[in-house]
């Protein structure tokens, strides 16, 4: 039998041999924190402090605004300086939170969820914990979790995926979580699944993390519920539709949810939030990042207060010992680029990446030579090359006949092409305006 | 380190292949048959090539400094298209005819429909279709100091005998490059290797052909005739190293195949109906001409859509 897998994807330098043996260690943060309102799809938070407000660490400092949005939750105790938009990763400005740390780390009472006997919870009460603590998608999309455990039929849900692909080159954050505390990942997911009866839970790992496979198979083996999946090593074989297709051979296209062919995806951050949200009733503050890159003094992974900003975690790590030519926020495949370091990490900042060498704009593009490989290695099983033409073309009609909204937006065709056309980025701005027409229209 | 940090849209890296890293790659892979002809024709074969490439080298550049664009020269690409239609050229043809075509390959079927990537046609072939209508005589003279009289294929149609080995080898008269199926196969094995060009083309090309030529030849499926169908007429280097061309072949694979079978039809049906025996270049020139077409009916399903397994 073929190893589980997609059609396309790439092999990038993975990179990931930097941080990966690099324990988790903890890290404080400094004076100031952000938190910007905003770091989940769906409805911005309703700030619930205001400015000079006294803050425990653990305290919700923002309201979910609707059903898709998210709690945030100070990290640190202190005062509220103020509520005003901040830079954040994506380099638009956003509303903030900025409280000012007074270095207590007073925390408030987690309202004793102890003493209640977990096991007895209902799926309700597991929801609304994790609705409570402000889960999101940890991966890097942020949607809001309990909206992604809510599917309307709960029973048709068969499989319950934790994504520890990490197929992101560099990245090495989900696999320290693994080998660090695979008890709380699997805990997690052993949440997850009380939600949905029918369900089997599958631990989807790539193959070059072998350690991760047997440690996970170790600790599972009376589990029933629960299996161990390898996957092929590729990129990007963590993006949602694709690791849906590689463990259970359904395909969605982007017009359909993963609970339409009964699956839920989380990630292992997103699951080790979910457990300690359901276990210890504690809201979502910490996420492991991992600082890396050739630029890094000491690449590590770090557990960070969410809300730090990145500029403290590279001097954590060391600085840089070489002039970095580009940092990123995520991994280098979909990350996004940082004006500068001063923006705060977010609950789905899973890397802080500097390179020196800025391969984006080290070559010209130069005219496509239709050789194909784009095609190819296109997850998305679109044209890349003629969508990219739509959308220079401002043929958007065109561009969503030719499957462009397919597009995940996982950069594999700009990788790959040898005429180095920033294929991704004239795809990915014209799936906006297609997007936002829809709505408009929609409206 | 500055305060502002360069941005720019994922992803932040690449691959280390490029276009004049391919071509250059393609440059190598021909090299074997190159050898092989020169050391097959002598040296006037070796001057016609080089200065075919050249010519083809020096009218981009030119054309290009003309029109105020951006120097493309170092691509490779012109190389490659002097060198293919350097390896079509007759041994013993004049020195300004080889670079006379380079410089319609460049000027006409490449940079006027807009350069590389845009052109239509392959462009060494274009031109060679454009000096054997121009020049016939030159064109299908293939006498030489090491060879006189027919070229294999012809030999066959006119019925006489010609020998297997020496064809497969190379040993026989015809244009400069395609004589030799080893020399050629084995630059192609490097491209496969590669991964620059696959079997999809080729393959289907070949193997429609066989059939094809054994169904209605009238010879069956004898492997002599087969065998000196494929070592002759430029088969090898035409589906290798013309059909192949990214820029003028279908981009999805079954259009590669589509394209294979077509080319493979038409080479056949020129060959046993035709007149010359040849019909490889005007083959390929046809399929061309209707890739937009074939691109356009074998465009992919979409991921979720039923594209997902190929
Ligand atoms: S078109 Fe989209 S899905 Fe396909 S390779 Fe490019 S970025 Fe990825
Ligand atoms: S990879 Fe680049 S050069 Fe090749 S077909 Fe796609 S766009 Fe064109």
């Amino acid at each position: 039998m073929g190893k589980l897998t997609f059609t396309g994807g790439i092999h990038p330098y993975d990179g990931k041999d930097l941080s990966k043996d690099k324990p988790i260690c903890d890290i404080l943060p400094g004076e100031e924190l952000v938190y910007p309102l905003s770091q989940h799809i769906g409805a911005p938070a309703t700030p619930i402090v205001a400015k000079g407000d006294t803050v425990l660490r653990g305290q919700k400092i923002a309201e979910a605004s609707g059903f898709v949005s998210s709690n945030i939750f100070s990290t640190v105790s202190g005062t509220v300086k103020s509520i005003e938009p901040r830079r954040v990763v994506t380099g638009d400005m956003v509303s903030c939170i900025i409280i000012t740390n007074d270095g207590l780390y007073n925390e408030v009472n987690y309202d004793a969820y102890d003493e209640i006997d977990v096991d007895n919870l209902s799926k309700e009460d597991i929801i609304q914990r994790i609705k409570e603590a402000g889960i999101v998608g940890m991966g890097g999309a942020g949607f809001p979790t309990h909206v992604k455990l809510s599917p309307k039929e709960p029973d048709k849900i068969e499989y319950c995926i934790a994504n520890c692909a990490e197929c992101e080159p560099y990245l090495t954050s989900d696999y320290r979580r693994m080998i660090e505390n695979p008890e709380m990942l699997i805990e997690g997911l052993k949440c997850v699944l009380r939600l949905f009866d029918n369900a089997k839970g599958i631990l989807a790992v790539e193959d070059n993390k072998p350690d991760c496979i047997e440690l996970l198979k170790k600790l599972t083996k009376d589990e029933p519920r629960i299996l161990v999946k390898a996957l092929k090593t590729k990129y990007p074989q963590g993006s949602e539709r694709q690791l849906i297709f590689a463990t259970t051979k359904r395909a969605i296209n982007s017009k359909m949810l993963p609970a339409d062919v009964g699956c839920v995806v989380n990630n292992v951050d997103t699951l080790c939030a979910i457990y300690n949200a359901v276990w210890n009733g504690k809201p979502l503050m910490e996420r492991i990042v991992t600082v890396t890159g050739d630029a890094i003094a000491e690449p590590k992974n770090y557990r960070v207060h969410i809300g730090m900003s990145y500029k403290e975690l590279i001097d954590a790590a060391g600085g840089f010992v070489k002039d970095p030519a580009k940092i990123i926020s995520g991994g280098p495949m979909m990350g996004f680029a940082l004006f500068n370091t001063d923006v705060p990490t977010t609950k789905t900042a899973s890397a802080l990446l500097a390179l020196t060498k800025d391969e984006a704009s080290k070559y010209e593009p130069t005219p496509c030579i239709n050789c194909g490989m784009c095609l190819e290695v296109c997850p998305g099983r679109v044209m890349p090359k003629v969508l990219a033409e739509c959308a220079e073309h401002a043929d958007y009609e065109k561009f969503e006949k030719m499957g462009g909204l397919e597009c995940c937006e996982c950069g594999c065709c700009s990788y790959i092409c040898p005429a180095k056309r920033h294929l991704t980025q004239s795809i990915k701005s014209a799936r906006k305006i297609v997007l936002a027409n829809k709505k408009k229209a929609g409206k | 380190m500055s305060d502002m940090m360069r941005v720019s849209s994922n992803p932040h890296i690449r691959s280390k292949v490029t276009t004049d890293k391919i071509m250059l790659c393609v440059v190598l892979a021909l090299l074997p048959a190159t050898i092989f002809g020169v050391w097959n024709f002598g040296l006037h074969a070796l001057w016609q090539v080089l200065l075919t490439i050249a010519a083809c080298v020096a009218a981009e550049a030119v054309y290009e400094l003309i029109m105020k664009k951006k120097l493309t020269v170092l691509d490779f690409s012109a190389v490659v298209t002097g060198l293919l239609l350097g390896l079509n050229m007759p041994p013993a043809a004049p020195l300004w005819v080889g670079p006379f075509g380079g410089v319609f390959a460049i000027v006409v079927v490449k940079m006027l429909f807009g350069g590389l990537g845009a052109n239509f046609m392959n462009p060494a072939l274009g031109a060679r279709c454009f000096l054997v209508i121009s020049f016939p005589a030159i064109m299908t003279n293939f006498n030489c100091d090491a060879y006189s009289g027919a070229t294999p294929l012809a030999q066959i149609k006119a019925g006489e005998t010609v020998n297997i080995f020496n064809m497969v080898m190379g040993r026989t008269g015809g244009t400069i490059g395609e004589t030799s199926m080893v020399a050629i196969v084995a630059g192609a094995c490097f491209l496969i290797l590669l991964g620059i060009i696959d079997l999809k083309i080729p393959a289907s090309y070949i193997v429609t052909f066989v059939i094809f030529y054994g169904l209605f030849s009238g010879h069956g499926f004898d492997p002599y005739y087969i065998s000196a169908q494929l070592a002759g007429g430029g088969l090898m280097l035409g589906a290798f190293f013309m059909a192949t061309d990214y820029v003028t072949r279908p981009v999805t694979k079954i259009g590669q195949i589509v394209f294979g079978i077509i080319l493979g039809l038409l080479t056949g049906i020129f060959r046993v109906f035709g007149a010359s025996g040849e019909g490889v270049s005007y083959a390929i020139i046809i399929g061309n001409l209707l890739v937009p077409l074939i691109t356009r009916f074998t465009a992919p399903k979409a991921f979720g859509e039923g594209g997902e397994r190929i």
